[in-house]
């Protein structure tokens, strides 16, 4: 290689990363089934953009496919940061169509659970290669210790991803975000209920400090 | 598994456990990993793995899983780990030389359908295990 040659690729790779750094962050929503993934997906969509990503049901697997909002400009007490919001279907090891049967009919239910195995396949194949930071929501209402979850942080932290946990649905009077705080205390909890827009202004801060 | 025949299936009409040791699992790559756990679920087995997979493996198997659902056939496993103790406190050393994975934890995986863990805490899991 030529000394122009090689100084002309150092330009160049220098001017990518120059821009690389200017990109949006893909920041995953991760967790368990039913947290309320979509629920705050859909709140910070609107808050910034107006728009909301996806439909929100009590049914598990409403979102079987990961569903993106591009650019969405977050700024809290002087900091901002650009983040392209990625909603991914709840995490399990187990896919039972019979689970929807009482909702839905037989046909409906296997195609149903069908889109959610291929949603959780991709979910987990983009954790590995393709998301910049973990936004992890858990039920603050339900027992965070269990064997998804501790996989799950696992393996975000086996990445070096930066993750913060959201303890959602602190509505609910079973609550309890001391139980997630003790359970992962290695991270950030930040409590929230994305269905009452209890709590906001510390998530959007928290999101620019620490993705920003 | 080759050793660990079916053979004796219609005779005893109960649930085999493999217990796979950490020497067994160390030459093998990571999807072979993978495969042998899962064709041992498909055939309803219980795979107890003495040392656990890493973080990476733990991602693959649930993506592979996913992809072998099937209505009425195959609804995916149970797996069970003991949790790490305390918080993470691996050495920038440990973490530079790539020893931050340790799969040391026994790690018990079953079809979803047949195993149902009663009980788990950091020494000790107690799992139900049904003929399916």
């Amino acid at each position: 290689m030529g000394l122009f040659t090689g100084l002309k690729d150092s330009i160049s790779r220098a001017t990518d990363r120059l821009f690389s750094e200017q990109e949006p962050k893909r920041i995953g929503i991760y967790g368990p089934p039913n947290a309320g993934k979509t629920t705050l997906a859909n709140r910070i969509a609107r808050d910034w953009t107006g728009d909301a990503i996806g439909t929100e049901s009590h049914i598990p697997h409403e979102t079987r496919r990961a569903r993106r909002k591009e650019d969405v400009e977050i700024e809290r007490n002087g900091k901002s940061v650009t983040i392209d919001i990625v909603d991914t279907p709840g995490v399990t090891t187990k896919v039972d169509y019979e689970e929807f049967t009482d909702e839905m009919e037989k046909d409906d239910a296997i195609r149903r659970s069908r889109e959610a195995t291929e949603g959780v396949a991709e979910a987990m194949h983009w954790l590995r290669e393709d998301v910049d930071g973990v936004i992890y929501v858990l039920d603050s209402a339900e027992d965070p210790i269990t064997q998804v979850n501790t996989m799950l942080i696992g393996i975000i932290e086996s990445r070096d991803l930066p993750v913060l946990i959201f303890a959602n649905k602190i509505d609910l009077p079973e609550s309890s975000v001391k139980r997630i705080e003790d359970a992962f205390p290695q991270h950030k909890t930040v409590p929230l209920s994305a269905k009452e827009g209890e709590n906001m202004d510390e998530v959007y801060e928290n999101i620019a400090e620490y993705f920003g | 598994m080759p050793e660990a025949t079916k053979a004796d299936d219609d005779r005893h009409d109960g649930v085999q456990i493999d217990l796979i040791s950490g020497e067994r699992m160390e030459g093998l790559a990571s999807m072979e990993k993978i495969r042998m756990i899962l064709d041992g679920v498909h055939d309803g087995n219980i795979v107890i793995l003495e040392e656990g997979l890493t973080p990476d493996e733990e991602s693959r198997l649930i993506e592979v899983t996913m992809a072998e659902i099937s209505p009425d056939e195959f609804n995916g496993i149970e797996i069970e780990t003991y949790p790490k103790s305390g918080t993470r406190d691996s050495s920038l050393l440990g973490r530079i030389m790539g020893n931050d994975e340790s799969p040391k934890k026994l790690t018990v995986i079953g079809p979803a359908n047949q195993i149902e863990t009663l009980h788990k805490d950091e020494t000790l899991i107690s799992a139900l295990v049904s003929r399916s």
